[in-house]
């Protein structure tokens, strides 16, 4: 379609933007570098040795892993809003974090009610990112046994928030009878982070995000057929079961490894299709996915640039940043446009 | 396929059409014998709940039939294949589309799914069925609006055209006229007889319009309690079909002028 041509200047405009926030996110952090040393340190030739350090195998990582999960989620958001039909869907209504959370509840919190040196053994980065794509893995599942059983996309959506409902109880059942330290641990979970990834974790992450987005590449036409609503996606001959189960096992491996690996991380999924559809206005997703896969990265760049606070050695939680920065975002651009595109 | 004249797009062999639950079976309408050819204009009318929508649901295999036999193009309907059904017959429905996001050209343009690739690339062909499509209806000054920009009227002309760009023998539609003024009723339906002489396409639409469907339509079914009847409008009229379409005690068909008049 010669659409696509009336969007390359945005397209390109974007991809640059994203190069931009991407060498500003690795330039700013708690250690000032001049930007020649960034520059020397990427390539290996840096003068000093703790920069070269910092830069390569704590900032590149950091910056790769937010423009991951950055993309996934606003690409799991996207899928979720189309089959859904609803604004208000993010890559979280199937219950996948809650999953998720439950699995890292259970291994932390749970960890009492096994006795304490069990517990302490079990604690490693790695216990907490298989017990989350566990968690998630079991949602995930159940949501794909009852949608292959379910005619109506509707209660797919509605058994979504039924798990994450219960889930969310175990979990406080859980927290109920656990110590102020494991609750602590829970809670810095719960914010999220983008920076404790080593790049063999990186690399894992990559894999596994390769095949959602692959998924969601597939799904492209099914999702354009399902924007005139499933009746009448069938009669062009759509497999609606098909392209369903295509959508969630996207949805689910992406949303699933980033909740895994960074945590649940807010906002993102629900608000960067919305930002898309602002400035894109346009409802082919041969257009929109890649425009949201670019607007994620580039969001979540600037968020955790913001999260790092420069210069300070502090860092503030990603998922509180994604939401203050985001939300009033997302509000002035509803009012400004006073229409909401869907 | 045999080289008649008037070739057969659909029939039905005594066909039952209801609603099949575990327990028990609906039954709401049976011994249906239509012949639908081709390059015929249909029109579909009955009372309300008679089961007009539960026979364009068998017919569409939106739902399975109870018995009998169902050929389109001469093959039973329960052997085709989704995407062989998606060209071989189109559909125009009652309810609204999910997204009115998406402009005139691009809704068109989704008529075009069964035969594009795997990511919908439209080809050269492709677009030019889509802008054929878009002159017949009459719409090419909306190509560039939004759905959201559409009156009721104007949006039915572009569901009219994606199910032609589907570029299939036979188009079945669900009450077309609901929500359309007088005017636009007419030139709904008038437009389907275009259609039909310009395309020698099959078209298929349930109406409570009687009056305008008598005088454009080739062929008419008429769904009463007992029976379904097809035949063509005079043929109904001099049968006094019409007159066993509603109770009697507030309206009467008047054969005269093809209407139905109020009692005084």
């Amino acid at each position: 379609m010669s659409e696509t041509n009336t969007y390359k200047g945005s397209f390109i405009l974007l991809i640059l933007t994203l190069i931009v926030c991407f060498f500003a996110n690795i330039s700013l952090g708690s250690v000032s570098i001049p930007l020649k040393e960034i520059f020397n340190s990427l390539v290996g030739a840096s003068s000093n040795a703790s920069w070269q350090y910092i830069i390569v195998d704590y900032r590149l990582p950091k910056a790769v892993t937010a423009i991951l999960v950055g993309s996934g989620l606003g690409i799991s958001g996207l899928l979720m809003q189309t089959l859904f039909r609803n604004p208000l869907a993010g890559p979280f209504v199937l219950g996948i974090t809650s999953g998720a959370s439950l699995g890292v509840a259970l291994v932390i919190l749970g960890g009492g009610l096994f006795g304490g040196i069990f517990a302490s053994l079990l604690i490693s980065k790695w216990t907490i990112v298989i017990a989350a794509s566990l968690g998630s893995f079991l949602v995930l599942l159940a949501v794909l046994i009852v949608s292959s059983r379910v005619k109506d996309t509707m209660a797919i959506l509605i058994i979504g928030l039924m798990f994450g409902s219960i889930t969310s109880a175990v979990v406080s059942v859980l927290s109920y009878f656990s110590s102020a330290e494991q609750l602590q641990q829970y809670i810095f979970w719960g914010f999220g982070s983008l920076g404790n990834l080593s790049w063999n974790e990186v690399f894992i992450f990559f894999v596994i995000y390769c095949f959602g987005i692959l998924l969601s590449i597939l799904a492209i036409k099914g999702l354009n057929t399902l924007l005139l609503g499933e009746n009448y996606a069938k009669s062009l001959g759509l497999n609606i079961k098909r392209s369903r189960i295509i959508i969630i096992l996207a949805t689910s491996l992406l949303a699933g490894t980033i909740t895994a690996f960074a945590g649940p991380i807010a906002f993102i999924g629900l608000a960067v299709p919305h930002l898309t559809r602002q400035i894109f206005n346009t409802s082919n997703h041969k257009i929109l996915l890649p425009a949201v896969f670019l607007f994620g990265a580039i969001v979540m760049l600037i968020c955790d640039s913001i999260a790092q606070l420069p210069t300070s050695d502090y860092t503030l939680p990603i998922n509180a940043i994604t939401s203050l920065i985001g939300a009033p975002v997302v509000i002035w651009l509803l009012v400004r446009k006073r229409k909401m595109v869907f | 396929m045999s080289e008649t004249n008037q070739h057969i797009i659909l029939k039905t062999e005594n066909l039952s059409i209801g609603y099949k639950t575990k327990k028990e079976e609906t039954t709401i309408a049976t011994n249906i014998n239509l012949t639908l050819k081709k390059g015929e204009l249909i029109g579909l009318v009955g009372g309300n709940g008679i089961g007009k929508s539960t026979l364009l649901r068998t017919l569409t295999q939106v739902q399975p039939k109870l018995s009998g036999a169902l050929y389109l193009n001469e093959k039973p309907l329960e052997d085709y294949a989704n995407m062989d059904l998606a060209k071989a017959m189109s559909l125009v429905l009652t309810e609204a589309i999910a997204s009115k996001n998406l402009s005139v050209f691009e809704l068109v343009a989704l008529g075009r799914q069964p035969y594009t690739n795997w990511v919908g690339n439209l080809s050269e062909e492709d677009i030019s069925k889509v802008n054929h499509a878009i002159t017949q209806t009459n719409i090419e000054n909306l190509k560039h609006k939004k759905c959201f920009e559409l009156s009721d009227g104007q949006l039915q002309k572009v569901m009219i055209a994606r199910a032609l760009a589907q570029d299939t023998d036979l188009i079945i539609l669900d009450e077309p006229t609901t929500h359309l003024d007088m005017y636009h009723k007419a030139y709904i339906l008038k437009l389907l007889q275009k259609l039909v002489k310009e395309t020698g396409k099959t078209i298929l639409f349930s109406s409570h319009e009687i009056d305008l469907a008598i005088q454009l339509c080739d062929t008419m079914i008429v769904m009463t309690k007992t029976e379904v009847i097809s035949n063509t409008p005079c043929t109904l009229i001099e049968q006094g079909t019409f007159n066993t379409l509603f109770p009697e005690d507030l309206i009467a068909f008047d054969a005269n002028t093809g209407s139905f008049r109020v009692k005084k």
